[in-house]
């Protein structure tokens, strides 16, 4: 018999009475009431362990090593009290025959409720043979063990987006899973790699209501994508201020000013990072004085250099007004909330006054 | 084939043959096949890295700035060994000389890797070929307790708490979903710990997966993030200011205070925790020491590491040794030289690639790969399927390269040799100190056990390296040094219309370097010869083996069906396949030319 989640804390020695404070302490801290205390409780009570398959395609293991990061939950309590792991290439004991037994015992016990997490991609070059599973190319093994999926995650920006191998000229016509998998729920958490608070959160969150977090129109989780990095970035006064890093290690980097200018992405990329902050909110790119990458977004690779401002995207010819046309179609379309294009609108428009003002002026009449 | 020789060893795949596909606790895709003869001892070994993505060619024509983001994703466990070893190129070919802050900073970010990678690797990756975890379930926790506070002052040492562990394991497996301890080899004859020993090693390896996330930490300070933290040609990003406005916004007072202490409590926890255990385990399994040596005992290579001095590479700069020992003659050791024609080449006769004269190798600045997935005549199986490889003709996505034309070893023990052969004060001590403990002669160095045992104590030294790093850094502050980044060579109009550059790192599994040529302010072409194309690559021109085929010869196994012994030798090098399968044509997009040298 499967066991509960709800089982599982009780022989650890959990007392009912604690079991409850935790679902309490839980909803509260997601800004959930009584009522979703109680669902909580039934949740965990009623749930064997979500069995979960994890696959690597084209990838790196970035994803597997961030989400062992996590300290909230703790990547050890995921793994043995909250989700059955019965398939990981970096993590299971088993190997070989034994280990393909493992997702086959999976999909043939827990058909349509188990979760499959895809980090990486396939490859469709060569039959696929750029990435080789069990013999096969790895994409029939993503096709056989998506059939009987729940629902699949879509790990890190490889599964969702594509990612460096297939930054141009994709040399193995690395393809991300939704362009293969196109029958079945996919949630995408991309970046390179996701944070591991988000990937546990992502989890925690599926396991704890019952169903799959809200996404955005492009299949990520609004509570962790919903937001630009600059949006929540703690230099944002620098920029709204006119101040900027010119050079590395200048004095207005020493200062802890805006990196805009040395080419941050911040302003046009989708992810927790200034808000979250990374490995048990320590720091983030920014914070430690490089700009953000955009490691989340599709195609980032391909979007000119990682040092170039940011003026270069996608606006031949008008810089300045390019910019603000990019952010303003990208706060539109992407988020489709007009109050995320004013505040992108209002952002530009601050540079743009700064630098005709000269640099490091304070710019007195910033746009609210 | 039937039965031929080479390198000392004589291979023969007349009897059965045995795949094990996939190699899990790795980083990336690995296929081995074997053929063991009637006393399942084995006799024939096939090494197969199943993925390739293609890298270099998508870095061309790229601004050789951002090549450290993009090789870094060459690999998520070993991170940021690429990027570091790109930004090193990228200088040397543009002659820009980093501050000294920034060297320190990237000696400590690198000891930090280090420490946390095998720290992993020897408690997620490698462990579970050594520890029964069920075998556990049968501990007498008092028993446990009196062990652990015998060979460690480690405080987490109590009955009740291995009473927890134990508790919470046993309702686990009760729970009937085993999660990643499904379907194992739990029970296998060759495993020899007593349960006390079994229980002990799981309690650590839970501990060490809290602990692992914490050691890392120095790199988010300094990179904002990990893994793949933010590195940058010409320093570092990060700059230092300890006493101004903004300090709070820079490394300061309070992110060197949280460096020191992690520096400590990672040395607390591999002394007090990981050796202890180290020496535990491998005390019940001395029979490893005669297993698993593959090419240790001949030829090893070392690029070395930890310069004191920014960019120079030389001996005289390295806490950790460069050079080569061929033929197991420690008395002699051979200079490297990453620019040399007739050093460092690459062959592809057995690899999925063509080149136009096939029983020569290349050196990187001439690299080429065109991809060529072809199977053999023997092959069981199609591309639909393959059941058993066919290794007399291509078979791997991994090249093989060689030194001057010998197949070598890197990694752990490789260093070890090396530095040992060039009389290393610290690494000899250790090294002699440990072999007196356990009793057993140099030569058990040559082994699976040998290659773990170098592993865990080169984790002791860089995690007291990385308090050195620490305790540099803060002199050079003190001294009214803030420098982080060189930032007059920025500029593509600084740059010389053509230069190439190379520049080695010595990863935790061995010796990686890039070679890059920059034309225009643009990447020309890009390679990068990695640890783990050196130890998992195929057969060469030669037919001579690659380290990991060589390792697994003559080893006895018990069931050849559950291949314990294999992932134990296998797993002794730590394998990173993403590493090893990345690379490719500096043609860039024309993959159908061939360029020869």
């Amino acid at each position: 018999m499967s066991d509960t989640f709800y089982d599982l804390m009780r022989r650890q020695g959990i007392s009912r009475r604690s079991f409850l404070k935790f679902c309490s302490l839980t909803a509260a801290s997601l800004g959930l009431g009584e009522a979703g205390a109680q669902q909580i409780a039934k949740a965990m009570e009623t749930k064997p362990r979500t069995p979960v398959i994890w696959i690597e395609g084209l990838e790196c293991t970035c994803c597997s090593e961030s989400f062992i990061r996590s300290a909230h939950p703790l990547v050890k309590d995921v793994v043995l009290s909250m989700l059955s792991l019965d398939y990981h290439m970096t993590l299971s004991a088993a190997a070989g025959e034994q280990l393909r037994a493992n997702a086959h015992e999976t999909i043939a016990k827990h058909k349509g409720n188990y979760i499959l997490a895809v980090e990486g991609n396939p490859p469709l070059g060569e039959d696929g043979n750029y990435c080789i599973y069990y013999g096969k190319p790895f994409v029939d093994v993503l096709r056989e063990y998506a059939k009987d999926a729940m629902a699949i995650v879509s790990w890190g920006s490889c599964a969702s987006w594509g990612c460096v191998q297939a930054a141009k000229p994709n040399p193995t016509r690395a393809t991300p899973v939704h362009k293969v998998i196109t029958d079945k729920p996919i949630i995408k958490v991309p970046g390179c790699p996701p944070i591991a608070e988000v990937m546990t959160g992502v989890v925690t969150y599926i396991l704890t209501f019952g169903r799959l977090p809200e996404l955005d129109v492009q299949g990520r989780p609004k509570m962790f994508y919903g937001q630009r990095v600059h949006d929540k970035c703690y230099r944002r006064p620098h920029f709204d201020a006119g101040q900027f890093v010119e050079r590395f290690d200048d004095e207005g980097a020493r200062k802890g000013y805006c990196l805009y200018k040395v080419g941050c992405k911040g302003p046009t990329t989708y992810n927790a990072c200034s808000a979250t902050r990374w490995n048990e909110g320590l720091s983030f790119p920014i914070q430690s004085g490089h700009g953000c990458i955009g490691c989340s977004e599709d195609d980032f690779w391909d979007k000119g250099s990682f040092y170039d401002h940011l003026t270069t995207i996608r606006a031949p010819g008008l810089s300045n007004l390019g910019v603000e046309g990019t952010a303003e179609r990208i706060g539109l379309t992407a988020l489709g909330v007009a109050g995320a294009a004013l505040a992108a609108h209002a952002a530009v428009s601050a540079v743009r006054q700064a630098s005709s003002r000269g640099r490091n002026d304070r710019v007195s009449d910033v746009e609210k | 084939m039937a039965t031929y020789q080479t390198q000392g060893f004589t291979l023969d795949n007349a009897g059965k043959r045995v795949v094990v596909d996939p190699i899990c606790r790795i980083e990336g895709h690995l296929r081995i096949e074997v053929n063991v003869d009637k006393d399942n001892v084995i006799r024939n070994a096939v090494s197969t890295g199943t993925m390739w993505r293609g890298l270099e060619v998508i870095l061309k024509g790229r601004d050789p700035r951002d090549a450290w983001a993009f090789v870094e994703r060459i690999c998520g466990v070993c991170t940021g060994v690429h990027a570091l070893a790109s930004v090193r190129a990228v200088e040397d070919a543009l002659g820009i000389r980093i501050p000294k802050n920034a060297n320190i900073i990237r000696n400590l970010m690198h000891a930090t890797l280090y420490s946390q990678d095998h720290l992993v690797h020897f408690y997620h990756l490698h462990a579970l070929d050594w520890v029964d975890v069920v075998s556990a379930l049968k501990a007498d926790p008092k028993v446990v307790s009196e062990i652990q506070q015998k060979i460690s002052p480690w405080p987490m040492s109590s009955p009740a708490y291995f009473r927890d562990v134990q508790n919470r394991l046993k309702k686990f497996v009760e729970s009937g979903q085993l999660g990643i301890f499904n379907n194992a080899y739990w029970g296998h004859p060759a495993y020899k710990l007593p349960p006390e020993v079994n229980l002990l090693a799981t309690a650590h390896y839970l501990e060490a997966l809290d602990f692992q996330k914490e050691i890392v930490k120095i790199q988010t300070i300094f990179g904002g993030k990990n893994p793949h933290p933010n590195w940058l040609v010409g320093g570092h990003p990060s700059p230092i200011n300890v006493d101004g406005t903004g300090a709070i916004g820079a490394i300061n007072m309070t992110s060197l205070n949280m460096v020191k202490d992690i520096c400590d409590r990672t040395i607390e926890f591999i002394e007090q925790v990981y050796i202890p255990d180290l020496l535990a385990v491998a005390g019940y399994y001395k029979e490893w020491a005669k297993y698993g040596g593959g090419l240790a005992s001949q030829n090893v290579l070392s690029y070395g590491d930890f310069p004191e001095k920014p960019g120079d590479y030389s001996n005289d700069s390295l806490w950790w040794p460069q050079g080569v020992i061929l033929g197991g003659d420690l008395k002699k050791v051979h200079d490297v030289d990453l620019r040399a024609p007739d050093q460092v080449q690459e062959w592809v006769t057995h690899s999925w690639y063509k080149y136009a004269q096939e029983q020569n190798g290349l050196h990187p600045f001439d690299g080429v790969t065109e991809p060529s997935f072809v199977l053999g005549p023997a092959t069981k199986g199609d591309r639909k399927e393959i059941k058993e490889i066919d290794e007399a003709a291509k078979y791997s996505w991994v090249k093989a390269p060689r030194w001057k034309g010998h197949a070598v070893e890197v990694g752990p023990l490789a260093r070890y040799l090396v530095a040992y052969a060039r009389g290393h004060k610290e690494i000899k001590e250790q090294v002699d100190s440990t072999l007196k403990a356990l009793d057993v002669p140099i030569t058990a160095l040559f082994s699976t056990l040998g290659r773990t045992a170098a592993r865990g104590l080169e984790c002791a030294l860089t995690a007291r390296r990385m308090r050195y790093y620490h305790d540099q850094l803060v002199a050079n502050i003190k001294a009214g040094d803030l420098a982080t980044a060189n930032v007059e060579k920025w500029e593509p109009s600084t740059w010389p219309a053509e230069a190439k550059g190379t520049a080695p790192v010595e990863a935790p599994r061995g010796a990686l370097a890039h070679w890059v040529k920059i034309k225009g302010g643009r990447i020309d072409s890009y390679q990068a010869v990695v640890p783990t194309t050196w130890n998992a690559g195929p057969r060469d021109a030669r037919n001579q083996i690659g380290a990991y085929e060589a390792s697994l010869m003559n080893t006895p196994m018990a069931k050849p069906e559950q291949p314990l012994e294999i992932l134990r030798t296998i797993h002794s090098f730590d394998p990173c396949l993403a590493c090893a399968t990345h690379v490719m044509s500096p043609e860039g997009e024309e993959l159908v030319s061939v360029k020869v040298r």
